[in-house]
């Protein structure tokens, strides 16, 4: 019997994380058609409706998402440097970054609920087949991203407490630099929701 | 039940790892026991898929009620679809031979991510149980076609949700094998077995690995969307909110036809390896048959709109699909020529595994030709939803992966279990089930062609004569269906001894034990020939 450190092959556990992100690419891709579609459909809809974001918060979110993905780059760089501390400490603010995106998130849909908008709603209904959709969009597309924040979340603490029980060391962290790519996946897809839904309203 | 292997090792099928039993299978990450963990469950859902086709067959030989009422009929085909589709030729021939074969036929020990191809059987099953649950619970099984088309998937009352839940976690467990083999193939191969020494079961199963990578996720979301339209009334293909019905059977056939090549590649594939061994030829074209291996990959993301002529599309769509539609038919007609020009002045032996494939090569080629007249507008838009769509994608999916899943593993079963099938009795199964097959499907044809609706329970007395004939052959065909699986059932347990290479084959399998030990190569091998190179082979027995 060989033993499974024969069989290792970090090259090819990053090929395999690449391709499952063209797969969760694919994933949101269905819901960018459905979106486009709509969007010609409704131009002026769309329009008004975006109007009813708030950038502000909008855009704090996206800032966050950015530098929880520089922290989490860096922490990787802190692995491979031997620096256990200092990427615990990485890892940890890029998970509290990822909290407070979600607090942010939990502050705007709620917002939005006392507004009446959420799907079904009547007063949803009352607006216009072009708000129905745009808020049913915005909805099953924040939500979906949201559900990955929480998966990366949970990937995250998981490398976390792997760091600091040194099973990712400086010679094996493909499984953090996976992780890592996981992350930035859910960085990307943020940076595409961000204009679709708050600025070319 | 097995011997010990020729070099004295356990074989994959004796060996004892940290569990005993039948935990030692279902825990096992040993890609030949996930092979046959699939091919198990797989043919398990494939005689219930079976059964109902016969019901539905059944109900058919007379006009009016027969043996069922017209909402079980919707219930029974739907559910006959939903397991054919999800359940069987699509995770079929990649996830029992792809999963037994792929690791030997390159020379590696095993896939890439064996916990990864463990977890994919386990939500396999998962994904089985929740869509079958559809079946028992709540408001009746559901009524929609396997296609769960909207408005009818949202509007209707029946217990859609699992049904559709099901089909989605299906499609993970086909992602992981498809992530699965791409890497295995690009990090795996043994030295020496560059891309153009690669057999081409292997090419094959790459093929389809990027459509069940690239295809898969199109048809989650569209799931996860009727999902949502059923819950929250988001409105994403519901008219009244807004939504475009029509976008749904867009989105839909984005997945579902590059789906059909999920099935056809490695069938496909199958053929390519059987017919040179049979032949004891070089298979002729191989580097024709790898290219066309990767257009039809390439080109079958394009063509998903010929579902779609009648549905409300524009004439230059309507032209742009058709024109990709015949292109594709091209890859597929280069294949058939390099198959029969493989035949031509070979030395064949007539084996059972041979009969498959070359019944393969009939059905394929009428289900083929039959799919230029669905894929011109004209005639596509007269026999539109008729028994002739059913017809035509029984020959090439049932014809198609049917045959060559017989045909492999037929041909791959003295490798697996280590002892030879009863001759005989296959060839007779073999017999009884391709003329009961041509007597089922061929006047469906003439049907659909008269003008025969698909997916109706019941119908006009001039259909009748057909049906009987149709009917008739379905109770035939199921009886040959029958002959072929007890035998192998049968032969697994009692058949006689098999040698290493029983068929004079060169490609790698043949040249470890049967049944091969627990990681297949003791030294993984050198690759220095063609892949088809029977220069060195003495003539079979």
């Amino acid at each position: 019997m060989s033993t499974p450190e024969a069989h290792r092959d970090d090259f090819g556990s990053k090929i395999g994380m690449w391709l499952f992100i063209f797969t969760e690419l694919l994933l949101f891709g269905g819901l960018f058609i459905v979106y486009s579609v709509y969007r010609f459909k409704n131009p002026v809809a769309f329009h008004l409706a975006g109007e009813e974001l708030d950038t502000a918060i909008g855009t704090i979110n996206t800032v966050i998402l950015l530098i929880s993905s520089m922290t989490v780059a860096m922490s990787i760089t802190a692995v491979q440097l031997g620096h256990k501390k200092k990427a615990v400490f990485l890892l940890a603010a890029t998970i509290l970054l990822a909290i407070v995106f979600m607090i942010n998130k939990y502050f705007e849909w709620s917002g939005k609920f006392g507004h009446g908008i959420y799907p079904g709603s009547e007063k949803l209904t009352e607006l216009g087949t072009g708000e129905v959709l745009f808020f049913g969009l915005y909805f099953a597309m924040t939500g979906l991203h949201a559900l990955h924040i929480i998966i990366g979340v949970i990937i995250l603490a998981v490398m976390l407490s792997k760091v600091m029980k040194s099973t990712i060391n400086t010679e094996y962290y493909v499984q953090l630099e996976n992780g890592g790519l996981y992350w930035h996946l859910v960085d990307l897809i943020w940076i595409f929701l961000f204009p679709l839904f708050y600025l070319i309203a | 039940m097995v011997k010990k292997t020729d070099r004295n090792e356990p074989s994959y099928l004796e060996y004892r790892g940290r569990f005993k039993g039948i935990f030692g299978w279902i825990f096992s990450t040993d890609h030949k026991r996930i092979g046959l963990l699939y091919l198990y469950s797989i043919g398990t859902f494939f005689v219930v898929g079976a059964i109902l086709g016969l019901l539905m067959k059944f109900e058919l030989i007379a006009p009016g009620k027969t043996i069922m009422d017209a909402k079980t009929y919707n219930g029974v085909f739907t559910l006959h679809g939903i397991t054919m589709i999800f359940l069987i030729v699509v995770p079929g021939i990649p996830a029992i031979l792809g999963n037994f074969l792929l690791p030997i036929m390159i020379g590696a020990k095993d896939v890439a991510f064996p916990r990864i191809n463990l977890l994919s059987w386990w939500v396999y099953i998962f994904g089985a149980a929740v869509a079958i649950s559809s079946q028992f619970l709540g408001d009746g099984p559901p009524d929609t076609g396997w296609t769960f088309y909207a408005p009818y998937s949202f509007k209707t009352t029946t217990n859609m949700l699992p049904a559709v839940l099901g089909a989605f976690i299906l499609g993970f467990s086909s992602i992981l094998t498809g992530l699965n083999f791409i890497v295995t193939i690009h990090r795996m191969r043994a030295p020496g077995m560059g891309w153009l020494k690669m057999p081409l079961f292997p090419w094959a199963l790459y093929g389809t690995a990027w459509i069940q990578l690239l295809a898969t996720p199109i048809v989650g979301i569209t799931l996860l969307m009727i999902v949502a339209e059923r819950t929250l009334h988001i409105g994403f293909f519901d008219p009244t909110l807004g939504g475009d019905p029509v976008l749904y059977q867009h989105l839909f056939w984005i997945y579902s036809h590059p789906a059909v090549y999920i099935m056809i590649l490695p069938a496909m594939g199958i053929i390519s390896e059987i017919l040179p061994t049979f032949a004891r030829k070089p298979i002729f074209g191989y580097k024709a048959i790898v290219v066309s291996t990767m257009l039809i990959a390439f080109i079958g993301y394009f063509v998903w709109g010929h579902h779609m002529f009648t549905a409300g599309m524009s004439g230059t769509a309507q032209f742009a699909f058709s024109f990709l539609t015949f292109l594709v038919a091209i890859p597929s007609a280069i294949k058939v020529f390099n198959w029969l020009a493989t035949l031509y002045k070979g030395s064949i032996q007539l084996k059972a595994p041979f009969y498959w494939a070359a019944s393969f090569l009939f059905v394929f080629m009428i289900g083929g030709l039959s799919g230029l007249v669905l894929g011109a507008v004209a005639t596509n838009v007269h026999v539109h939803d008729t028994a002739f769509v059913v017809a035509h994608f029984h020959f090439i999916v049932f014809g198609g992966v049917g045959y060559a899943l017989l045909a492999g593993i037929h041909y791959w079963f003295p490798k697996i279990y280590g002892r030879m099938y009863d001759e005989g009795w296959a060839t007779t199964g073999w017999i009884v089930f391709f003329t009961g097959f041509l007597f089922l499907y061929f006047p469906m044809f003439l049907l659909g062609i008269k003008g025969m609706p698909r997916r109706y329970f019941d119908y006009v007395e001039e259909f009748h004569s057909l049906n009987i004939v149709s009917s008739l052959g379905a109770f035939l065909m199921i009886f040959g269906l029958a002959l072929v699986i007890i035998n192998l059932i049968r032969s697994a347990r009692y058949g006689k001894p098999a040698e290493m290479n029983p068929w004079g084959g060169v490609t790698l399998e043949w040249q470890v034990p049967s049944p091969p030990p627990l990681e297949n190569f003791k030294e993984i091998p050198v690759i220095t020939g063609e892949p088809y190179d029977f220069s060195h082979v003495k003539s079979a027995k």
